[in-house]
Protein backbone atom coordinates (compact mmCIF):
# COMPACT_ATOMS: atom_id res chain seq x y z
CA UNK A 1 0.00 0.00 0.00
CA UNK A 2 1.07 3.14 -0.27
CA UNK A 3 1.87 6.10 1.29
CA UNK A 4 3.24 3.83 4.34
CA UNK A 5 0.28 2.46 6.44
CA UNK A 6 -0.32 4.86 9.27
CA UNK A 7 0.31 2.02 11.62
CA UNK A 8 3.67 1.28 10.52
CA UNK A 9 4.55 5.17 11.17
CA UNK A 10 6.06 7.10 14.08
CA UNK A 11 3.13 7.70 16.50
CA UNK A 12 4.10 11.64 16.01
CA UNK A 13 2.70 11.09 12.34
CA UNK A 14 0.05 9.26 13.47
CA UNK A 15 -1.31 11.78 15.85
CA UNK A 16 -0.64 14.84 12.97
CA UNK A 17 -2.91 12.95 10.72
CA UNK A 18 -5.67 11.95 12.89
CA UNK A 19 -5.36 16.04 14.00
CA UNK A 20 -5.29 16.91 10.27
CA UNK A 21 -8.11 14.66 8.39
CA UNK A 22 -10.92 16.24 9.98
CA UNK A 23 -9.35 19.69 9.71
CA UNK A 24 -8.78 19.34 6.01
CA UNK A 25 -12.77 17.80 5.46
CA UNK A 26 -13.72 21.66 7.57
CA UNK A 27 -11.76 22.99 5.45
CA UNK A 28 -13.02 21.46 2.48
CA UNK A 29 -16.36 21.60 2.52
CA UNK A 30 -16.24 25.21 4.56
CA UNK A 31 -18.43 26.78 1.67
CA UNK A 32 -20.77 24.08 2.56
CA UNK A 33 -21.10 24.11 6.14
CA UNK A 34 -21.27 28.32 4.87
CA UNK A 35 -24.57 27.49 3.28
CA UNK A 36 -25.86 25.01 5.59
CA UNK A 37 -25.85 27.38 8.38
CA UNK A 38 -27.17 30.52 6.32
CA UNK A 39 -30.25 28.39 5.89
CA UNK A 40 -31.16 27.90 9.29
CA UNK A 41 -30.53 31.55 10.09
CA UNK A 42 -33.11 34.13 10.58
CA UNK A 43 -33.46 37.18 8.15
CA UNK A 44 -32.36 39.09 11.36
CA UNK A 45 -28.92 38.31 11.34
CA UNK A 46 -28.02 39.13 7.26
CA UNK A 47 -30.22 42.69 8.10
CA UNK A 48 -27.21 42.49 11.15
CA UNK A 49 -24.17 41.52 9.11
CA UNK A 50 -23.95 38.74 11.31
CA UNK A 51 -23.03 36.88 8.16
CA UNK A 52 -20.41 34.10 9.64
CA UNK A 53 -21.59 34.45 13.06
CA UNK A 54 -23.49 31.97 15.30
CA UNK A 55 -27.16 31.74 14.14
CA UNK A 56 -28.72 34.07 16.73
CA UNK A 57 -31.89 31.95 16.57
CA UNK A 58 -32.65 28.47 14.94
CA UNK A 59 -34.98 29.38 11.67
CA UNK A 60 -34.30 25.87 10.22
CA UNK A 61 -38.32 24.92 10.22
CA UNK A 62 -39.49 28.14 8.97
CA UNK A 63 -36.91 28.95 6.33
CA UNK A 64 -37.10 25.33 4.65
CA UNK A 65 -41.39 25.61 5.58
CA UNK A 66 -41.00 28.65 3.28
CA UNK A 67 -38.90 27.23 0.68
CA UNK A 68 -41.53 24.14 -0.22
CA UNK A 69 -44.79 26.85 0.79
CA UNK A 70 -43.74 30.00 -1.01
CA UNK A 71 -42.68 29.55 -3.87
CA UNK A 72 -42.68 26.99 -7.08
CA UNK A 73 -39.72 24.95 -5.58
CA UNK A 74 -42.10 21.79 -4.96
CA UNK A 75 -43.14 22.01 -8.87
CA UNK A 76 -39.14 22.60 -10.00
CA UNK A 77 -38.85 19.59 -7.48
CA UNK A 78 -41.57 17.30 -9.28
CA UNK A 79 -40.50 18.66 -12.97
CA UNK A 80 -36.86 17.23 -12.05
CA UNK A 81 -38.47 13.83 -10.70
CA UNK A 82 -40.28 13.76 -14.12
CA UNK A 83 -37.52 14.70 -16.43
CA UNK A 84 -34.85 12.42 -14.58
CA UNK A 85 -36.11 9.20 -14.13
CA UNK A 86 -37.66 8.46 -17.59
CA UNK A 87 -34.33 9.26 -18.90
CA UNK A 88 -32.52 7.25 -16.51
CA UNK A 89 -35.22 3.90 -17.59
CA UNK A 90 -35.10 5.06 -21.54
CA UNK A 91 -30.98 5.51 -21.55
CA UNK A 92 -30.60 2.10 -19.61
CA UNK A 93 -32.80 0.48 -21.47
CA UNK A 94 -31.32 1.61 -24.96
CA UNK A 95 -27.48 1.07 -24.18
CA UNK A 96 -28.34 -2.36 -22.73
CA UNK A 97 -29.23 -3.56 -25.93
CA UNK A 98 -26.47 -1.66 -27.82
CA UNK A 99 -23.93 -2.05 -25.41
CA UNK A 100 -25.10 -6.19 -26.14
CA UNK A 101 -24.63 -5.65 -29.68
CA UNK A 102 -21.39 -4.13 -29.71
CA UNK A 103 -19.63 -6.03 -27.12
CA UNK A 104 -21.29 -9.77 -28.05
CA UNK A 105 -21.12 -9.79 -32.12
CA UNK A 106 -18.28 -9.47 -34.48
CA UNK A 107 -18.92 -7.84 -37.61
CA UNK A 108 -16.66 -5.40 -39.13
CA UNK A 109 -18.75 -2.12 -38.35
CA UNK A 110 -18.93 -3.24 -34.56
CA UNK A 111 -15.44 -0.44 -33.54
CA UNK A 112 -16.34 2.17 -36.00
CA UNK A 113 -20.43 2.55 -34.40
CA UNK A 114 -18.36 1.83 -31.36
CA UNK A 115 -16.63 4.49 -31.86
CA UNK A 116 -19.48 7.30 -33.34
CA UNK A 117 -21.43 6.49 -29.91
CA UNK A 118 -17.69 7.98 -27.41
CA UNK A 119 -17.18 10.40 -30.14
CA UNK A 120 -20.79 11.79 -30.10
CA UNK A 121 -20.22 11.63 -26.24
CA UNK A 122 -17.73 13.54 -25.86
CA UNK A 123 -18.79 16.87 -28.40
CA UNK A 124 -18.60 19.97 -26.63
CA UNK A 125 -22.74 19.84 -26.48
CA UNK A 126 -23.22 23.42 -27.64
CA UNK A 127 -22.80 22.50 -31.21
CA UNK A 128 -25.90 20.46 -30.49
CA UNK A 129 -27.38 23.49 -29.50
CA UNK A 130 -29.76 25.39 -32.47
CA UNK A 131 -30.54 22.06 -34.11
CA UNK A 132 -31.40 20.27 -31.40
CA UNK A 133 -33.58 23.50 -30.29
CA UNK A 134 -35.11 23.79 -33.88
CA UNK A 135 -35.96 20.33 -34.13
CA UNK A 136 -37.48 20.00 -30.54
CA UNK A 137 -39.83 23.51 -31.92
CA UNK A 138 -40.41 21.18 -35.05
CA UNK A 139 -41.95 18.36 -33.13
CA UNK A 140 -44.15 20.93 -31.00
CA UNK A 141 -41.66 19.75 -27.58
CA UNK A 142 -40.18 23.14 -27.10
CA UNK A 143 -41.12 24.07 -23.16
CA UNK A 144 -42.75 20.09 -22.67
CA UNK A 145 -40.64 17.60 -20.31
CA UNK A 146 -40.78 14.81 -23.58
CA UNK A 147 -39.02 17.13 -25.58
CA UNK A 148 -36.08 17.45 -22.61
CA UNK A 149 -36.31 13.89 -21.84
CA UNK A 150 -36.20 12.95 -25.65
CA UNK A 151 -32.73 14.61 -25.95
CA UNK A 152 -31.59 13.44 -22.69
CA UNK A 153 -31.98 9.84 -23.65
CA UNK A 154 -30.50 10.11 -26.81
CA UNK A 155 -27.15 11.90 -25.49
CA UNK A 156 -26.83 9.67 -22.40
CA UNK A 157 -27.03 7.10 -24.79
CA UNK A 158 -23.41 7.35 -26.17
CA UNK A 159 -21.73 7.25 -22.66
CA UNK A 160 -23.93 4.42 -21.27
CA UNK A 161 -23.38 2.50 -24.86
CA UNK A 162 -19.36 2.88 -23.57
CA UNK A 163 -19.65 2.12 -20.32
CA UNK A 164 -22.16 -1.02 -21.06
CA UNK A 165 -20.41 -2.58 -23.94
CA UNK A 166 -17.02 -2.04 -21.91
CA UNK A 167 -18.61 -4.04 -18.95
CA UNK A 168 -19.88 -6.34 -21.70
CA UNK A 169 -17.15 -7.67 -22.63
CA UNK A 170 -15.23 -8.26 -19.31
CA UNK A 171 -18.19 -10.82 -19.20
CA UNK A 172 -17.22 -14.83 -19.40
CA UNK A 173 -18.00 -15.04 -23.55
CA UNK A 174 -17.72 -19.08 -22.63
CA UNK A 175 -21.52 -18.73 -21.30
CA UNK A 176 -22.71 -17.24 -24.30
CA UNK A 177 -21.24 -19.65 -27.07
CA UNK A 178 -22.32 -22.79 -24.41
CA UNK A 179 -26.10 -21.22 -24.53
CA UNK A 180 -25.28 -21.15 -28.57
CA UNK A 181 -24.41 -24.81 -28.67
CA UNK A 182 -27.21 -25.54 -26.64
CA UNK A 183 -29.47 -23.62 -29.26
CA UNK A 184 -30.77 -20.94 -27.74
CA UNK A 185 -32.14 -18.11 -29.53
CA UNK A 186 -29.96 -14.69 -29.76
CA UNK A 187 -32.73 -13.13 -27.80
CA UNK A 188 -32.87 -15.21 -25.45
CA UNK A 189 -29.51 -15.11 -24.52
CA UNK A 190 -29.96 -11.54 -24.32
CA UNK A 191 -32.51 -11.39 -21.87
CA UNK A 192 -31.94 -14.80 -19.87
CA UNK A 193 -27.99 -15.07 -19.87
CA UNK A 194 -26.43 -11.55 -20.27
CA UNK A 195 -28.85 -9.39 -19.00
CA UNK A 196 -29.20 -11.03 -15.38
CA UNK A 197 -24.92 -10.77 -15.20
CA UNK A 198 -25.52 -7.01 -16.14
CA UNK A 199 -27.55 -6.13 -12.75
CA UNK A 200 -24.33 -4.19 -11.45
CA UNK A 201 -23.80 -2.22 -14.34
CA UNK A 202 -27.45 -1.23 -14.70
CA UNK A 203 -27.48 0.01 -11.32
CA UNK A 204 -23.94 2.09 -11.45
CA UNK A 205 -25.19 3.68 -14.88
CA UNK A 206 -28.21 4.41 -13.22
CA UNK A 207 -27.24 6.31 -10.25
CA UNK A 208 -24.46 7.71 -12.33
CA UNK A 209 -27.23 9.33 -14.89
CA UNK A 210 -29.64 10.20 -12.66
CA UNK A 211 -26.94 12.74 -10.73
CA UNK A 212 -25.90 13.99 -14.12
CA UNK A 213 -29.26 14.47 -15.66
CA UNK A 214 -30.81 15.93 -11.85
CA UNK A 215 -27.82 18.32 -12.42
CA UNK A 216 -28.48 19.61 -15.86
CA UNK A 217 -28.26 23.22 -16.43
CA UNK A 218 -27.70 23.69 -19.76
CA UNK A 219 -30.23 22.36 -22.17
CA UNK A 220 -32.78 23.19 -19.32
CA UNK A 221 -32.42 27.06 -20.12
CA UNK A 222 -32.10 25.86 -24.14
CA UNK A 223 -35.33 23.45 -24.47
CA UNK A 224 -37.47 24.86 -21.81
CA UNK A 225 -38.66 27.63 -19.74
CA UNK A 226 -41.07 28.32 -16.97
CA UNK A 227 -42.59 26.64 -13.86
CA UNK A 228 -44.43 24.13 -15.76
CA UNK A 229 -41.52 22.30 -17.84
CA UNK A 230 -38.55 23.37 -16.09
CA UNK A 231 -36.46 21.19 -13.98
CA UNK A 232 -35.06 22.69 -9.80
CA UNK A 233 -31.74 23.34 -10.99
CA UNK A 234 -33.00 26.68 -13.81
CA UNK A 235 -35.76 27.18 -11.39
CA UNK A 236 -33.61 28.09 -8.60
CA UNK A 237 -32.40 31.17 -10.55
CA UNK A 238 -35.93 32.26 -10.38
CA UNK A 239 -36.68 31.25 -7.12
CA UNK A 240 -33.38 33.58 -6.08
CA UNK A 241 -34.64 36.37 -8.20
CA UNK A 242 -37.77 36.19 -6.25
CA UNK A 243 -36.20 36.26 -3.26
CA UNK A 244 -33.17 38.51 -3.98
CA UNK A 245 -30.69 39.48 -1.00
CA UNK A 246 -32.77 37.21 1.14
CA UNK A 247 -29.13 34.52 1.75
CA UNK A 248 -31.65 32.48 4.35
CA UNK A 249 -34.09 31.07 1.78
CA UNK A 250 -31.61 30.95 -1.40
CA UNK A 251 -29.94 28.74 1.16
CA UNK A 252 -32.04 26.90 1.76
CA UNK A 253 -33.47 26.68 -1.59
CA UNK A 254 -29.83 25.21 -3.18
CA UNK A 255 -29.82 22.66 -0.33
CA UNK A 256 -33.45 21.25 -1.81
CA UNK A 257 -32.57 21.22 -4.80
CA UNK A 258 -28.87 19.66 -4.03
CA UNK A 259 -30.13 16.69 -2.21
CA UNK A 260 -31.62 14.36 -4.05
CA UNK A 261 -28.96 13.32 -6.13
CA UNK A 262 -27.01 13.82 -2.74
CA UNK A 263 -28.92 10.98 -0.85
CA UNK A 264 -29.02 9.03 -4.18
CA UNK A 265 -25.21 8.87 -3.50
CA UNK A 266 -24.77 8.17 -0.39
CA UNK A 267 -27.48 5.33 -0.81
CA UNK A 268 -25.88 3.61 -3.58
CA UNK A 269 -22.08 4.54 -3.33
CA UNK A 270 -20.59 1.16 -4.33
CA UNK A 271 -22.31 1.49 -7.42
CA UNK A 272 -21.99 4.84 -7.84
CA UNK A 273 -17.94 4.84 -7.40
CA UNK A 274 -17.92 1.70 -9.29
CA UNK A 275 -19.17 3.41 -12.41
CA UNK A 276 -17.09 6.42 -12.22
CA UNK A 277 -14.39 4.64 -12.16
CA UNK A 278 -14.96 1.80 -14.59
CA UNK A 279 -11.51 1.75 -16.61
CA UNK A 280 -9.44 3.41 -13.99
CA UNK A 281 -7.49 0.14 -13.31
CA UNK A 282 -6.90 -2.70 -15.45
CA UNK B 1 -48.55 -24.15 -48.66
CA UNK B 2 -48.81 -21.89 -45.38
CA UNK B 3 -46.75 -24.80 -43.57
CA UNK B 4 -43.57 -24.27 -46.27
CA UNK B 5 -43.63 -20.50 -46.57
CA UNK B 6 -43.29 -20.47 -42.63
CA UNK B 7 -40.68 -23.08 -42.65
CA UNK B 8 -38.29 -21.50 -45.24
CA UNK B 9 -39.11 -18.49 -43.28
CA UNK B 10 -38.03 -20.07 -39.79
CA UNK B 11 -34.99 -21.32 -41.83
CA UNK B 12 -34.16 -17.85 -43.18
CA UNK B 13 -34.02 -16.60 -39.74
CA UNK B 14 -32.20 -19.22 -38.29
CA UNK B 15 -29.27 -19.01 -40.87
CA UNK B 16 -28.79 -15.59 -40.76
CA UNK B 17 -29.49 -14.75 -36.85
CA UNK B 18 -26.24 -14.00 -35.75
CA UNK B 19 -25.73 -11.33 -38.33
CA UNK B 20 -29.28 -10.02 -37.90
CA UNK B 21 -29.56 -9.56 -34.20
CA UNK B 22 -26.64 -7.27 -33.58
CA UNK B 23 -28.49 -4.84 -36.12
CA UNK B 24 -31.96 -5.10 -34.42
CA UNK B 25 -30.43 -4.30 -31.09
CA UNK B 26 -28.68 -1.54 -32.28
CA UNK B 27 -31.00 0.12 -34.16
CA UNK B 28 -33.47 2.27 -31.34
CA UNK B 29 -30.09 3.55 -29.99
CA UNK B 30 -28.00 4.07 -33.44
CA UNK B 31 -31.44 5.94 -34.65
CA UNK B 32 -31.90 8.49 -31.42
CA UNK B 33 -28.03 9.29 -31.10
CA UNK B 34 -28.22 9.73 -35.20
CA UNK B 35 -31.07 11.82 -35.08
CA UNK B 36 -30.02 13.97 -32.18
CA UNK B 37 -26.46 14.44 -31.71
CA UNK B 38 -24.75 13.19 -35.18
CA UNK B 39 -26.95 15.16 -37.65
CA UNK B 40 -27.34 18.03 -35.52
CA UNK B 41 -23.26 18.00 -35.96
CA UNK B 42 -23.49 18.65 -39.52
CA UNK B 43 -26.25 20.69 -39.68
CA UNK B 44 -24.35 23.24 -37.11
CA UNK B 45 -21.79 23.36 -39.77
CA UNK B 46 -23.97 23.89 -42.49
CA UNK B 47 -26.07 26.19 -40.35
CA UNK B 48 -22.73 28.48 -39.45
CA UNK B 49 -22.77 29.58 -43.09
CA UNK B 50 -26.04 31.02 -42.74
CA UNK B 51 -27.73 34.43 -41.23
CA UNK B 52 -30.75 33.18 -39.52
CA UNK B 53 -32.82 34.87 -36.78
CA UNK B 54 -34.53 31.34 -36.03
CA UNK B 55 -37.60 32.45 -37.77
CA UNK B 56 -37.50 33.96 -40.93
CA UNK B 57 -35.44 32.95 -43.92
CA UNK B 58 -32.05 31.73 -43.74
CA UNK B 59 -30.18 33.73 -45.92
CA UNK B 60 -26.69 32.13 -47.55
CA UNK B 61 -23.69 34.07 -46.29
CA UNK B 62 -20.69 31.72 -46.96
CA UNK B 63 -17.67 32.19 -44.72
CA UNK B 64 -19.03 35.71 -43.80
CA UNK B 65 -19.87 34.80 -40.39
CA UNK B 66 -15.87 33.53 -39.88
CA UNK B 67 -15.05 36.60 -41.39
CA UNK B 68 -17.24 38.55 -38.99
CA UNK B 69 -15.08 36.18 -36.16
CA UNK B 70 -11.59 37.31 -37.08
CA UNK B 71 -12.24 41.09 -36.08
CA UNK B 72 -15.12 40.16 -33.33
CA UNK B 73 -13.10 41.05 -29.92
CA UNK B 74 -15.43 39.16 -27.69
CA UNK B 75 -14.49 35.99 -29.36
CA UNK B 76 -10.87 36.42 -28.92
CA UNK B 77 -11.45 36.96 -25.29
CA UNK B 78 -13.64 33.89 -25.26
CA UNK B 79 -10.83 31.79 -26.91
CA UNK B 80 -8.48 33.49 -24.55
CA UNK B 81 -10.37 32.04 -21.85
CA UNK B 82 -11.18 29.12 -23.17
CA UNK B 83 -7.04 28.12 -23.00
CA UNK B 84 -7.13 29.70 -19.28
CA UNK B 85 -9.52 27.00 -18.45
CA UNK B 86 -7.98 24.28 -20.49
CA UNK B 87 -4.35 24.90 -18.41
CA UNK B 88 -5.59 25.73 -15.16
CA UNK B 89 -8.29 22.96 -14.89
CA UNK B 90 -5.60 20.34 -15.51
CA UNK B 91 -4.36 21.34 -11.77
CA UNK B 92 -7.38 18.88 -10.66
CA UNK B 93 -5.24 15.82 -11.80
CA UNK B 94 -2.43 16.26 -9.44
CA UNK B 95 -4.78 18.12 -6.78
CA UNK B 96 -6.54 15.16 -6.89
CA UNK B 97 -3.74 12.43 -6.81
CA UNK B 98 -2.69 15.01 -3.27
CA UNK B 99 -5.80 14.16 -2.27
CA UNK B 100 -6.04 10.53 -2.64
CA UNK B 101 -2.75 10.39 -1.15
CA UNK B 102 -3.40 11.62 1.82
CA UNK B 103 -6.70 10.01 2.06
CA UNK B 104 -5.51 6.38 1.33
CA UNK B 105 -4.96 4.64 4.85
CA UNK B 106 -6.94 2.28 6.92
CA UNK B 107 -8.25 4.42 9.69
CA UNK B 108 -11.48 4.20 11.45
CA UNK B 109 -13.66 6.34 9.69
CA UNK B 110 -11.69 6.44 6.44
CA UNK B 111 -14.57 5.51 4.37
CA UNK B 112 -16.69 8.48 5.58
CA UNK B 113 -14.31 10.69 5.05
CA UNK B 114 -13.44 9.94 1.09
CA UNK B 115 -17.51 10.08 0.58
CA UNK B 116 -17.55 13.50 2.19
CA UNK B 117 -14.20 14.63 0.05
CA UNK B 118 -16.25 13.55 -2.98
CA UNK B 119 -19.24 15.25 -1.72
CA UNK B 120 -18.72 18.62 -4.32
CA UNK B 121 -19.05 16.42 -7.36
CA UNK B 122 -22.30 15.10 -6.95
CA UNK B 123 -23.69 18.25 -6.24
CA UNK B 124 -24.74 20.57 -8.95
CA UNK B 125 -23.13 23.21 -10.69
CA UNK B 126 -25.66 25.46 -10.21
CA UNK B 127 -25.11 25.45 -6.60
CA UNK B 128 -21.85 25.16 -6.58
CA UNK B 129 -21.80 28.69 -8.09
CA UNK B 130 -24.28 30.41 -6.09
CA UNK B 131 -21.87 29.32 -2.93
CA UNK B 132 -18.69 30.74 -4.31
CA UNK B 133 -20.84 33.61 -5.30
CA UNK B 134 -21.05 34.26 -1.82
CA UNK B 135 -17.45 33.38 -0.62
CA UNK B 136 -16.21 35.98 -3.05
CA UNK B 137 -18.86 38.35 -2.16
CA UNK B 138 -17.28 41.82 -1.85
CA UNK B 139 -19.44 42.88 1.15
CA UNK B 140 -19.71 39.72 3.57
CA UNK B 141 -17.54 37.14 1.40
CA UNK B 142 -15.27 35.00 3.83
CA UNK B 143 -12.66 35.52 1.27
CA UNK B 144 -12.39 39.38 2.37
CA UNK B 145 -13.13 38.52 5.39
CA UNK B 146 -9.47 35.83 5.31
CA UNK B 147 -7.60 38.73 3.20
CA UNK B 148 -8.65 41.51 5.86
CA UNK B 149 -7.31 39.14 8.37
CA UNK B 150 -3.86 38.67 6.92
CA UNK B 151 -3.62 42.22 6.18
CA UNK B 152 -4.56 42.37 2.38
CA UNK B 153 -6.73 44.72 0.50
CA UNK B 154 -10.14 43.19 -0.11
CA UNK B 155 -10.48 42.01 -3.99
CA UNK B 156 -13.89 42.12 -5.73
CA UNK B 157 -13.03 38.63 -7.55
CA UNK B 158 -16.09 38.33 -10.05
CA UNK B 159 -16.65 42.22 -10.63
CA UNK B 160 -12.47 42.49 -11.99
CA UNK B 161 -11.48 41.59 -15.05
CA UNK B 162 -8.66 40.61 -14.27
CA UNK B 163 -9.63 37.96 -11.56
CA UNK B 164 -13.04 37.02 -12.45
CA UNK B 165 -12.02 33.99 -15.07
CA UNK B 166 -9.62 32.57 -12.10
CA UNK B 167 -11.66 32.55 -9.71
CA UNK B 168 -14.40 30.82 -11.63
CA UNK B 169 -11.91 28.29 -12.12
CA UNK B 170 -11.52 27.70 -8.69
CA UNK B 171 -14.95 27.65 -7.83
CA UNK B 172 -14.67 24.83 -10.85
CA UNK B 173 -12.00 23.32 -9.83
CA UNK B 174 -13.66 22.18 -6.53
CA UNK B 175 -16.00 19.63 -7.73
CA UNK B 176 -13.49 18.21 -10.56
CA UNK B 177 -10.56 17.83 -8.05
CA UNK B 178 -12.94 15.34 -6.44
CA UNK B 179 -13.70 13.55 -9.16
CA UNK B 180 -9.57 13.29 -10.42
CA UNK B 181 -9.59 12.20 -6.31
CA UNK B 182 -11.95 9.50 -6.22
CA UNK B 183 -10.46 8.31 -9.78
CA UNK B 184 -7.06 7.90 -8.26
CA UNK B 185 -7.99 6.48 -4.67
CA UNK B 186 -9.23 3.25 -7.01
CA UNK B 187 -6.28 3.25 -9.30
CA UNK B 188 -4.07 3.25 -5.98
CA UNK B 189 -6.24 0.42 -4.47
CA UNK B 190 -5.25 -1.97 -7.69
CA UNK B 191 -1.35 -1.18 -7.45
CA UNK B 192 0.30 -4.04 -7.35
CA UNK B 193 2.00 -4.23 -3.41
CA UNK B 194 4.69 -6.78 -4.55
CA UNK B 195 5.91 -3.52 -6.60
CA UNK B 196 5.56 -1.62 -4.04
CA UNK B 197 7.47 -3.89 -1.40
CA UNK B 198 10.20 -4.54 -4.03
CA UNK B 199 10.47 -0.60 -4.58
CA UNK B 200 10.75 -0.51 -0.45
CA UNK B 201 13.98 -3.08 -0.60
CA UNK B 202 15.74 -1.37 -3.17
CA UNK B 203 15.36 1.63 -0.82
CA UNK B 204 13.34 3.82 -3.04
CA UNK B 205 10.90 6.14 -0.58
CA UNK B 206 8.61 9.35 -0.90
CA UNK B 207 8.90 10.99 -4.32
CA UNK B 208 10.90 8.49 -5.85
CA UNK B 209 8.48 5.66 -4.63
CA UNK B 210 5.78 8.01 -6.15
CA UNK B 211 7.50 9.03 -9.39
CA UNK B 212 8.82 5.83 -10.48
CA UNK B 213 6.56 2.82 -9.04
CA UNK B 214 3.34 4.51 -8.38
CA UNK B 215 2.55 7.05 -10.54
CA UNK B 216 3.32 4.83 -13.88
CA UNK B 217 0.61 1.90 -12.29
CA UNK B 218 -1.82 4.78 -12.16
CA UNK B 219 -1.82 5.64 -16.02
CA UNK B 220 -5.39 4.31 -16.64
CA UNK B 221 -6.81 6.49 -13.63
CA UNK B 222 -4.35 9.26 -15.39
CA UNK B 223 -6.04 9.00 -18.73
CA UNK B 224 -9.57 8.98 -17.73
CA UNK B 225 -8.95 12.10 -15.21
CA UNK B 226 -7.17 13.56 -18.77
CA UNK B 227 -10.19 13.20 -20.63
CA UNK B 228 -12.93 14.08 -17.83
CA UNK B 229 -11.06 17.39 -16.73
CA UNK B 230 -10.40 18.35 -20.79
CA UNK B 231 -14.09 17.55 -21.94
CA UNK B 232 -15.00 19.89 -18.67
CA UNK B 233 -13.20 22.71 -19.34
CA UNK B 234 -14.29 22.74 -22.66
CA UNK B 235 -17.96 22.84 -21.95
CA UNK B 236 -17.88 25.19 -19.02
CA UNK B 237 -20.87 27.13 -19.04
CA UNK B 238 -22.78 26.66 -15.70
CA UNK B 239 -20.57 28.34 -13.02
CA UNK B 240 -20.29 31.10 -15.93
CA UNK B 241 -23.52 31.56 -16.30
CA UNK B 242 -24.95 31.66 -12.97
CA UNK B 243 -21.64 33.95 -11.29
CA UNK B 244 -21.42 36.47 -14.07
CA UNK B 245 -23.67 35.99 -16.46
CA UNK B 246 -20.41 36.35 -18.92
CA UNK B 247 -19.29 39.98 -16.81
CA UNK B 248 -18.21 42.30 -16.14
CA UNK B 249 -18.30 43.17 -19.45
CA UNK B 250 -17.94 40.33 -21.05
CA UNK B 251 -14.65 39.33 -19.27
CA UNK B 252 -15.34 35.74 -18.04
CA UNK B 253 -17.10 34.42 -21.51
CA UNK B 254 -15.89 31.55 -22.76
CA UNK B 255 -17.01 30.36 -26.37
CA UNK B 256 -19.81 27.77 -25.07
CA UNK B 257 -21.27 30.57 -23.24
CA UNK B 258 -20.77 33.39 -25.95
CA UNK B 259 -22.64 31.00 -28.48
CA UNK B 260 -25.26 31.13 -26.28
CA UNK B 261 -25.18 34.26 -25.78
CA UNK B 262 -25.42 35.74 -29.39
CA UNK B 263 -28.14 32.91 -30.31
CA UNK B 264 -30.53 32.57 -27.87
CA UNK B 265 -30.21 35.53 -25.03
CA UNK B 266 -31.72 39.36 -25.51
CA UNK B 267 -28.40 40.54 -27.43
CA UNK B 268 -30.21 39.09 -30.84
CA UNK B 269 -30.89 35.64 -32.17
CA UNK B 270 -27.74 35.06 -34.31
CA UNK B 271 -28.01 30.97 -35.35
CA UNK B 272 -25.75 31.52 -37.56
CA UNK B 273 -23.14 33.41 -35.99
CA UNK B 274 -23.37 30.97 -32.89
CA UNK B 275 -23.15 28.12 -34.95
CA UNK B 276 -19.46 29.60 -35.82
CA UNK B 277 -18.66 30.13 -32.84
CA UNK B 278 -19.89 26.06 -32.28
CA UNK B 279 -17.95 25.02 -34.62
CA UNK B 280 -14.39 26.57 -33.60
CA UNK B 281 -15.36 24.91 -30.47
CA UNK B 282 -16.15 21.90 -31.80
CA UNK B 283 -12.53 21.91 -33.75
CA UNK B 284 -10.92 22.40 -30.48
CA UNK B 285 -12.30 19.44 -29.24
CA UNK B 286 -12.18 17.25 -31.97
CA UNK B 287 -8.23 17.34 -31.68
CA UNK B 288 -8.63 15.55 -28.29
CA UNK B 289 -11.38 13.42 -29.28
CA UNK B 290 -9.16 12.40 -32.06
CA UNK B 291 -6.46 11.52 -29.62
CA UNK B 292 -8.34 10.31 -27.29
CA UNK B 293 -10.16 7.50 -29.74
CA UNK B 294 -6.35 6.77 -31.39
CA UNK B 295 -5.65 5.84 -28.07
CA UNK B 296 -8.66 3.51 -27.21
CA UNK B 297 -7.83 1.92 -30.99
CA UNK B 298 -4.65 1.03 -29.97
CA UNK B 299 -5.75 -0.48 -26.96
CA UNK B 300 -8.47 -2.46 -28.87
CA UNK B 301 -6.10 -3.37 -31.22
CA UNK B 302 -3.62 -4.77 -28.43
CA UNK B 303 -6.34 -7.05 -27.19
Amino acid sequence: MFPTPIERTPRSWQITYQTLLPLALILWLLPLIAVAIFSVKPDADFANANYWGWPSSFEGFTNYGLVFTGSDMPQYLLNSFKITIPTVIGAVALSCMTGFALGIYKFRANIWIFFMFVAGNFVPFQILMVPVRDLTLHLGLYNTITGLVLFHIAFQTGFCTLFMRNFIRALPFELIEAARVEGVAEWRIFWFVVLPLMKPAIAALSVLIFTFIWNDYFWAIVLTQGVESQPVTAGITSFNAQYRAAYHLMSAGSIVAALPPVAMFFMMQKHFIAGLTLGAVK
Amino acid sequence: MAYTTDGHQTSWWHRNQQQLTPWLFLAPGILFFLFYVIFPIFQSFNLSLYEWDGLGEAEFVGLYNYEELSWDDAFYTSLKNNVIWLVLYLAAIPAGLFIALFLNQTVTGIRLYKSLFFFPFVISQVVVGLVFTWFYDPTFGILNVLLGSVGLPPINVLGDENWVTIGIIVAGLWPQTAYCMILYLTGLNAVDPEQIEAGRLDGAKGWRMLWYIIIPQLRPATFIAFVVTIIGALRSFDLISIMTNGGPFGASRVLSFYMFEVALSEYGFRMGYGAAIAVVLFLIMLMFIAYFLWSMYKEEKAR
